[in-house]
């Protein structure tokens, strides 16, 4: 148990993954406001996104932009650049955030002109009626 | 209500600080992530594309495919938002 | 007192000559993030987010209207689809002159500028593809947002 405790306070990086995810995961399932779950949304991904890019980091390495010389003559080595894959992904991961962020905001305009409330429990009790 | 979802969240926190007692360490250069591919990458990348940055060259070359279809992503959530906002002449009535 | 914060949000003098004078530096810099993507950081998406930011802070600072006479909305569903046809025609080309669907290198039969080059240009091609998309769904979101679908006037 001591030492299951001591390997987790070691790695205090990934603390601050899990608590940015938390604090949106609580937003998401105890907030009564559409909007403030979709916030809370928000802020999952972004604690996701900042995990993927976290996890390519080496030691002492510079930024995944060579120089071109250097790399035309094949002398670059992959221990002191920081991993270019997750930058990527997650590229591709920020854009379907802003997308998602779209559309669910136009659906809470059509639920707000159609029900005239954004709480949860006035539109379960508008439709339950 | 609020009680029970503090509950949940506290719990499901506990539950992944014990996940991250397999993580790598930090900024370790042979975790599982930095080991398989991606030398592959940063050493080949400017020999086979001429492009210095290699994040670029990854999503625009390597990955060619994932970028089309984040292109087409975008384009499907702005079409999304036009036909869901657009308003009938009769509703208006 | 309440005279001064009676007028339409947006539309005050200082407000309005600085607009006018930093919105074409701001589509440099967009330009050039995008056309820079090969050597520092950028690229089609990021530079296509500030070309469009652009054109909504043209639309917060003189009114919906008259930001829809720089942009038209026939010109911004052509720009959404111009950018998305350029990606798939690259690939699209280059499957049709005997490569794999994506191949840049494929497409030196078409233009000889060498088979490793023609890599970099495709890259080229392919983020100005995205860029102009990215643009134009940016300038879409916000008008069709802030005005719920209408179009008429906007925050």
């Amino acid at each position: 148990m001591e030492s299951v405790v001591g390997e987790i306070v070691a790695k205090y990086n990934y603390w601050i993954y899990v608590v940015l995810m938390m604090i949106g995961f609580y937003a998401m399932i105890g907030k009564r406001n559409l909007v403030k779950k979709l916030l809370g949304m928000n802020i999952f991904q972004t604690s996701i996104i900042l995990f993927f890019v976290s996890t390519g980091v080496k030691k002492g390495g510079g930024i995944p932009i060579v120089d071109k010389y250097e790399g035309l003559a094949g002398t670059v080595e992959a221990a002191s650049t920081v991993n270019p894959l997750p930058h990527v992904l997650m590229l591709t991961a920020i854009v379907v955030g802003v997308s998602v962020t779209g559309v669910a905001l136009a659906v809470l305009q059509r639920i707000y002109r159609e029900y005239g409330t954004l709480e949860e429990d006035e539109i379960l009790e508008k439709t339950q009626r | 209500m609020k009680n029970l979802a503090l509950l949940a969240t506290l719990l499901t926190g506990a539950l992944l600080l014990y996940g991250t007692k397999d993580f790598p360490a930090w900024g370790d250069p042979q975790s599982p992530a930095s080991t398989y591919l991606s030398p592959h990458y940063i050493e080949e990348a400017v020999e086979e594309t001429h492009v210095p940055n290699i994040v670029t060259a990854v999503l625009g070359d390597y990955r060619g495919y994932d970028t089309m279809f984040e292109t087409v992503v975008i384009y499907c959530a702005g079409m999304a938002v036009v036909s869901v906002l657009r308003r009938n002449r009769d509703e208006e009535e | 007192m309440r005279d001064i914060y009676e007028h339409t949000a947006g539309e005050d003098l200082i407000i309005k000559t600085s607009v006018r004078l930093l919105v074409p530096f701001i589509q440099l810099f967009g330009l050039y993030v995008i056309v820079h993507g090969h050597y520092s950081p950028g690229g089609g998406f990021q530079g296509g987010v500030i070309l469009g930011a652009s054109f909504i802070l043209l639309a917060l600072a003189f009114g919906m209207k008259t930001s829809q006479e720089y942009m038209t909305i026939k010109v911004n569903t052509v720009f959404t689809n111009l950018g998305a046809a350029i990606f798939i025609g690259v690939g699209v080309v280059s499957a049709l002159f005997g490569g794999l669907f994506l191949d840049y290198a494929a497409l030196n039969i078409l233009i000889p500028l060498g088979r490793i080059e023609w890599h970099s240009f495709g890259i080229f091609l392919v983020e100005v593809g995205v860029g102009i998309t990215v643009m134009s769904i940016m300038v879409l979101l916000y008008w069709n947002l802030s005005s719920g679908g209408a179009l008429d006037e906007g925050l």
